[in-house]
């Protein structure tokens, strides 16, 4: 028996006013993504997949349509439960990696977790075990600007992970590293995909890192068009 | 769950140069406030330190004060021989009648002259008041135009010092003795014979009487004795009592300690404020990050809130700590600050205090600004677009 989605998308519209004009950044886009997936959004500037992104990931809503994830209609949420939602079932990966300049790389990847009711220890063994799997167990002292583009990101796939959430979206998240590093990052978002399980959703412009992709879904004028 | 307290402070540090620049100002703010309120609280505590509980002053009814009493020499023998008055080992009742008088006298070191209180008291006024004790020189000798002033009004006054001499109406009296008053509102004070001061101001009548009642069963009958006698006329209190209402020398100090505490701690909040605009500019995409996290826009304004009142209350420690430094300057250097006593219209001595609870309301006065001057950027850091606010750079 086929898995049940974990995404279900059905016609979603998201338009807004930039000055005096309306701007329709997705037009009646309809998807399904199944656990464990790793889905590639891709198309030029403009197109509507950071849109789609940041709707599934519960930081945008739309104007007409549902989003499901893991059968909840998060269009239907309130501010405040959307965001206890996001912590629990998403994990974020950003292309500028996001960290917070004063916390060490270790108390980064707590953040989401303080706002869990785990204890101290608790906490802290879960830390460890998401900067381990990020190769960068013994560096969860530094600070961000003590590491490199590589690491920060790899930080901020630990912090993504540490709640072990069903669903990983990350925007551009090589946008800002060398091909080595970049490599790195793509595959352990591979990795968690495949091996652990997770449903990765990645926004991206270059093709060699779509390749990493279980599916690529691109997009057009906020149209899904292949 | 909150922020942790680190992002606060490590926020507060990485960015000690818009950091030092508000603490330095609100450190100035709270250093002179506590500074003003140690003024308040020095005079305060001086009239809250005068009097011995078993004491019980009379005054003319209707007189807030002794400057402005008249008690006749009658009345004082009536009150003299009333049932419940204290008698010492020679069988004689301890009451004093005296006498307040202000003389104006040349300053010491500097322009001008300042009025004093000259109290002339009788045999008993120095039984009555065990907390004044000769430090130099001897008591005046009743009958004689010698006067004892207290000795932290010696460095006041010119003619001041033991065998000084300065006038009083038409007369020269000379200093034969300094006095401690223990910090009570003695040491703003000269005393002499009562007689003798009635007799230089040609007065018939004395302007107080001080009695010990036996005991305390005593002072209640007498107060109401002397209070309800229709002929008497007189108004009753305890000594202490009457002191620690002579508190209105502080209000004009208190007063512009508010005046003054409010109109530095508007441009205070306005500094705080802007440096947490500032910090909220510069960390939008952080806090775009924090509410993605699943930090609500509550965390976001409680976050803001703690580290502008963090901020603030670094600078009201310093303050603080100023204000105490000023004041063990001023205690080592042995320096007194006169005022002038708004019911004598004499100069009143004190020495200003900051005192530790002093300095625990100037850092809460510190956390205070920092909360309201925080407040604004917190809310609109909370209301910040959360996608718009993760692209910024």
């Amino acid at each position: 028996m086929a898995a049940e989605p974990i995404v279900v998308i059905r016609e979603l519209t998201k338009s807004y006013l930039q000055g005096d004009l309306n701007v329709t950044a997705l037009n009646g886009v309809s998807l399904d993504i199944l656990p464990g997936e790793f889905v590639v959004l891709m198309g030029p500037s403009g197109s509507g997949k950071s849109t789609l992104l940041h709707i599934i990931a519960g930081i945008d809503r739309p104007t007409s349509g549902s989003a499901m994830i893991q059968g909840i209609n998060i269009a239907n949420l309130n501010e405040s439960q959307l965001a206890d939602w996001r912590n629990q079932n998403v994990g974020f990966v950003f292309q500028s990696f996001n960290l917070i300049p004063v916390l060490t790389a270790a108390e980064n990847v707590e953040l989401p977790l303080l706002l869990t009711d785990l204890s101290s220890a608790e906490r802290r063994k879960q830390v460890a075990t998401a900067l381990d799997l990020v190769g960068l167990a013994d560096r969860g002292h530094h600070r961000p600007d003590q590491m490199s583009g590589g690491q920060q990101q790899r930080v901020a796939i630990a912090r993504a992970l540490v709640t072990d959430p069903a669903l990983i979206v990350a925007d551009e998240p090589t946008g800002n590293l060398d091909a080595k590093s970049a490599g790195d990052v793509l595959a352990i978002l591979q990795s968690l995909s495949r091996d652990a399980g997770k449903t990765v959703i990645m926004v991206t412009h270059d093709p060699k890192s779509a390749a990493y992709g279980s599916r690529s879904l691109h997009l057009e004028k906020g149209e899904i068009t292949a | 769950m909150a922020l942790p307290l680190k992002y606060n402070y490590r926020n507060v540090l990485v960015r000690w140069r818009s950091t030092l620049s508000t603490v330095l100002g609100i450190a100035l703010v709270v250093a002179v406030f506590v500074l003003l309120r140690g003024l308040a609280r020095g005079i305060e505590s001086t009239n809250g330190n005068t009097g011995d509980p078993r004491n019980i002053l009379v005054v003319r009814k209707g007189s807030q004060a002794e400057s402005g009493s008249l008690v006749s020499r009658d009345h004082y023998r009536t009150v003299q021989f009333l049932d419940g008055v204290a008698r010492n080992a020679a069988g004689e009742p301890v009451v004093s009648a005296e006498l307040v008088m202000i003389v104006s006298a040349a300053r010491r070191g500097a322009p001008g002259e300042a009025n004093t209180l000259l109290r002339g008291i009788t045999a008993r006024g120095m039984e009555l008041r065990p907390q004044v004790t000769l430090v130099d020189g001897r008591w005046f000798t009743p009958g004689r135009r010698e006067v004892v002033v207290a000795r932290r009004l010696a460095g006041r006054f010119q003619g001041f010092e033991v065998g000084g001499t300065f006038k009083a109406g038409a007369e020269r009296l000379t200093v034969v003795g300094h006095f401690d008053g223990t910090g009570s509102a003695f040491d703003s004070e000269a005393w002499m014979d009562a007689d003798e001061c009635r007799s230089i101001f040609d007065r018939d009548m004395y302007s107080s009487l001080l009695l010990r009642p036996a005991d305390e069963a005593s002072a209640k009958q007498l107060i109401d004795r002397i209070q309800n006698d229709k002929r008497l006329s007189l108004r009753v209190e305890r000594e202490v009592d009457y002191y620690a209402k002579q508190t209105m020398t502080a209000v004009p100090i208190k007063y512009l300690a508010g005046f003054l505490g409010i109109a530095m701690s508007i441009g205070a909040v306005f500094a705080a404020m802007n440096t947490m605009y500032a910090s909220v500019a510069s960390r939008t995409r952080e806090i775009g990050t924090l509410r993605v996290l699943g930090f609500s826009r509550r965390a976001v304004v409680a976050c803001f809130l703690i580290e502008g009142s963090l901020l603030a209350m670094i600078g009201g420690v310093v303050g603080s700590v100023l204000a105490w430094a000023v004041y063990a300057y001023v205690v080592v250097r042995g320096i007194t600050f006169g005022t002038l006593d708004f019911q004598s219209f004499a100069e009143t001595v004190f020495q200003f205090r900051v005192t530790p609870d002093l300095m625990v309301l100037g850092v809460i006065f510190s956390a205070c600004i920092g909360f309201a001057g925080s407040l604004l950027p917190a809310l609109r850091a909370s209301r910040l677009p959360v996608i718009s606010a993760l692209k910024s750079l």
